[in-house]
C-alpha cells in the first residue's frame, strides 16, 4: 500500500552515512550544525536529557578499563533512517505510527515526519531503538533577536510534536530545485550534503547516495570494520560506522558472547 | 440480567403512548388534536432547513473569511505592455533555481522613479512606497502553509504547466481581487477555493494537498510526504 502512492518517475536513491569512529575527537560541531541548519530551540539547560532536544547527538562510550588500556570513542547519532528488511520495509517508527506522519520515501531513502501530521502520541519514540526521535514539551523559544537566523526552508515545530534528522531533507529540495530550473533531473553528490558532514571538522562524516558506485559511502561501507547500531535488530539502517578498535564495534551492537551474527532472516 | 429486561420492558411500557395508533385498529377521530398540528409541522420544519442553509452557506462562510485589498491596484494588463520580456521581466528564477515570486519594490523604481501617468494608484505607489524606499506588502492568493514545499522550477520547467494551471487569470487580470483569508487558520482563500460547497470546475479553482496529489497521481509523480513538505 505504501509503495503505492509514491510511484515516481525518475531515478532512485539510497541516501546513507559513513561515520568514521576513529575520525570522531567528540567536539559537537555536528550537534551545533545540525541545531543552527534545523531551528531547532534549545532549552535553558540542555544538559538536562529528558528535555534536550537534539536531532544529532554524541554519545560517549570506555572500555571501562584501567590506565593505561583505557579508551574512550564517541558515536555520534543521526536518525538512522531504518529501511527495514524485505518486502515490508518495517521501518520501526512508520510501523506503529497510527496517524500516517512518518513516512518511508523509497525514492530518497529518507524516513520523512510531517509535524502538522503528528499528534505526539510518541509510539515511534518507543519504538524506535535508537533514541533518534524527541518530542516538544514546549513551544519553541529563542533568546530575542535570534528568530531572525531561522532557517525558512525549515518548518517549525510546536509543543506537542514528535521531531527528528530528516538528513537535511530541506537541502534536497533545494539541489532538486536548481537541477530543475537548469532542466535536468540527476543530484551531483556534492550537490546534497547534510549540515553535519559539511561541519565535521575531522572529516569523520560521509553523506551520499549507498547505491551509486561513484559516490563514497557506497565503497566505504563495504569496508571491513564496518557496522551498524544494533544490526541485529533487522532494522537494517542508513547509517554505517567504521572503527579499527574491536571494544567500540562490540559495544555499539550490545555484543553479550555467541550471538551470531544478528542479521534477523527477512 | 432479567432484571434490566424486565426495566426495559417497563420503559418500552411507559414510552408507548396509551392510545397508541396499531395498524388494523380504527385511525383517530377527526377533529381532534394531529392533523393541524401536522400541517404546521411542515412549514415549521421547511423554514428551519432554510434558515440552516442560509447560516451554513452564506453566514456561516461571511464569518469565517475576512477580505482585504491589495496594497496597491495593480495592472498585469498594463504592465504586459510596458515590459519587453513578459511575465519573466517581473516572474523569473534566481541563479539559485528559487522562483523570484512577486518583485521587488527595487523592480517598480525602475520606471516609477518619476510619475509617467495621472493615475491616482501610481501617485500613490510613489508617494507611499517608492519615496519612502518601504516594500509594498502584497497578499499573496496561492500561499502555502509554512510546512509546504513548492518548487515553481520543476512545474514550469520539468512539467511544462502554464501558469494559469494554478493560478487562473491573474496575468491577464486589469485590476487585483480581493484577497480573503480564512480567520481560524489564516490560509488564504484560494487555497480552499471560492465554492463554499468545494465544486472545482477549473484547475485552479482550489489547491488543497489533494488537488495538488491529484495531479501527481495523475502524471506518475513520486506522492511520498516528502515532496511537498519539509
Ligand atoms: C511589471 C511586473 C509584472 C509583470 C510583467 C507580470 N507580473 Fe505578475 N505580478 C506582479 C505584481 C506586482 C504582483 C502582485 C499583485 C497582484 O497579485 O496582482 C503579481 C502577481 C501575480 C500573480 C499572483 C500570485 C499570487 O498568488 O498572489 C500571478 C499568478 C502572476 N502575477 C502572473 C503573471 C503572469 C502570468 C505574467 C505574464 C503574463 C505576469 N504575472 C507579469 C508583477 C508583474
Ligand atoms: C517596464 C516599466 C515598468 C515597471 C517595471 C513597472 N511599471 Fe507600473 N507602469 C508602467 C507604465 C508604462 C504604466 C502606464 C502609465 C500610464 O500611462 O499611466 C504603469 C502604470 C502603473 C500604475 C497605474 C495604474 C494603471 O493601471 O495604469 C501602477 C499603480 C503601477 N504602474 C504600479 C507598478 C508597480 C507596483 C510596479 C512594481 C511591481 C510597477 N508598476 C513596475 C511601467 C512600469
Ligand atoms: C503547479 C501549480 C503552479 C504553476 C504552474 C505556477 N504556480 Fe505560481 N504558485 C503556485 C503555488 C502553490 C504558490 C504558493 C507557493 C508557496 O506559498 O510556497 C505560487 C506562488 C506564486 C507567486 C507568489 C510567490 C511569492 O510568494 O511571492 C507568484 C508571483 C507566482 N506563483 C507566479 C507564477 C507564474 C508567473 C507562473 C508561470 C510561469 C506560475 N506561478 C506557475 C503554484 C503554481
Ligand atoms: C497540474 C498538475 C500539478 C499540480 C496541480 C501540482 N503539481 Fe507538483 N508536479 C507536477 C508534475 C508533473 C511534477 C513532476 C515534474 C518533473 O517532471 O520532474 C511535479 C513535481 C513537483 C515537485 C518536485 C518533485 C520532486 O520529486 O522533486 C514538488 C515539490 C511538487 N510538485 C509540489 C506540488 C505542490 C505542493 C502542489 C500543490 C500546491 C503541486 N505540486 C501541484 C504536477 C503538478
Ligand atoms: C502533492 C503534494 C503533497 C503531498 C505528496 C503531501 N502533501 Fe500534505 N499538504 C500539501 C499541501 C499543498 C498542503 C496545504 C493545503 C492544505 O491544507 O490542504 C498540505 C497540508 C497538509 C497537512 C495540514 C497542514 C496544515 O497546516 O493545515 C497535513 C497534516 C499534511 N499535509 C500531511 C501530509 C502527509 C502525512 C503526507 C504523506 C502521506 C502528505 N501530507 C503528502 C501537499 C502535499
Amino acid at each position: 500500500m505504501k509503495e503505492e502512492h509514491q510511484k515516481g518517475h525518475g531515478k532512485t536513491y539510497k541516501y546513507g552515512m559513513v561515520v568514521d569512529l576513529d575520525k570522531c575527537t567528540g567536539c559537537g560541531a555536528c550537534m551545533v550544525a545540525c541545531m543552527a541548519e534545523n531551528n531547532i530551540s534549545f532549552r535553558k539547560d540542555d544538559t538536562n536529557k529528558l528535555v534536550s532536544n537534539f536531532w544529532m547527538r554524541v554519545y560517549k562510550i570506555s572500555n571501562g578499563l584501567p590506565f593505561p588500556d583505557a579508551d574512550i570513542s564517541y558515536i555520534p547519532r543521526p536518525c538512522m533512517h531504518c529501511e527495514g528488511h524485505g518486502h515490508h520495509h518495517a521501518t520501526p517508527c512508520v510501523s506503529v505510527c497510527p496517524a500516517c506522519a512518518t513516512d518511508y520515501d523509497h525514492e530518497t531513502g529518507i524516513v520523512s515526519q510531517v509535524y502538522t501530521r503528528c499528534f505526539g502520541c510518541r509510539y515511534c519514540m518507543a519504538a524506535c531503538p535508537y533514541h533518534a526521535r524527541v518530542f516538544n514539551w514546549w513551544d519553541p523559544r529563542w533568546p530575542e533577536g535570534m528568530e531572525k537566523y531561522l532557517s525558512p526552508d525549515v518548518s517549525p515545530r510546536m509543543r506537542g510534536v514528535v521531531e527528528k534528522c530528516s538528513f537535511c531533507f530541506h537541502r534536497l529540495q533545494r539541489a532538486r530545485n536548481k537541477a530543475y530550473a537548469e532542466k535536468r533531473r540527476e543530484i551531483g553528490e556534492d550537490e546534497y550534503q547534510t549540515a553535519c558532514t559539511e561541519a565535521c571538522p575531522g572529516g569523520a562524516i560521509t553523506f551520499g547516495d549507498l547505491d551509486n558506485p561513484e559516490h563514497k559511502v557506497c565503497k566505504l561501507k563495504d569496508a571491513p570494520g564496518t557496522f551498524r547500531l544494533l544490526e541485529k535488530l533487522g532494522t537494517n539502517p542508513k547509517v554505517y560506522y567504521t572503527t579499527t578498535r574491536d571494544w567500540v564495534q562490540k559495544a555499539a551492537d550490545v555484543y553479550v558472547g555467541n550471538e551470531g551474527n544478528g542479521v534477523t532472516p527477512a | 440480567m432479567s432484571a434490566t429486561e424486565e426495566e426495559k420492558k417497563q420503559i418500552v411500557a411507559e414510552g408507548e403512548p396509551a392510545q397508541k395508533h396499531v395498524p388494523g385498529e380504527a385511525a383517530p377521530e377527526p377533529g381532534k388534536p394531529g392533523t393541524w398540528e401536522f400541517l404546521i409541522a411542515i412549514p415549521v420544519f421547511i423554514l428551519g432547513v432554510v434558515v440552516c442553509l442560509f447560516v451554513g452557506w452564506v453566514l456561516f462562510p461571511a464569518v469565517l473569511y475576512c477580505e482585504k485589498q491589495q496594497p496597491i491596484d495593480f495592472s498585469h494588463v498594463v504592465h504586459q505592455e510596458a515590459v519587453d520580456e513578459g511575465c519573466e521581466s517581473c516572474h523569473f528564477f534566481r541563479e539559485d533555481g528559487s522562483f523570484s515570486g512577486i518583485p521587488k519594490l527595487e523592480n517598480c523604481s525602475q520606471c516609477h522613479e518619476e510619475a509617467m501617468g495621472e493615475h491616482p494608484e501610481e501617485t500613490r505607489l510613489i508617494d507611499e512606497y517608492i519615496e519612502p524606499g518601504k516594500e509594498i506588502p502584497w497578499l499573496v492568493y496561492a500561499s502555502q502553509p509554512d510546512c509546504v514545499f513548492f518548487s515553481h522550477a520543476a512545474h514550469i520547467n520539468m512539467a511544462e504547466l502554464s501558469c494559469g494551471t494554478c493560478h487562473g487569470s491573474i496575468g491577464e487580470s486589469d485590476h487585483t481581487r480581493p484577497y480573503q483569508y480564512n480567520i481560524l487558520t489564516g490560509y488564504s482563500r484560494d487555497i480552499w477555493g471560492w465554492n463554499i460547497a468545494g465544486i472545482k470546475k477549473n484547475t485552479w479553482d482550489r489547491m488543497k494537498m489533494d488537488d495538488c496529489a491529484e495531479c501527481h497521481e495523475e502524471k506518475g509523480t513520486n506522492n511520498a510526504c516528502f515532496v511537498c513538505h519539509k
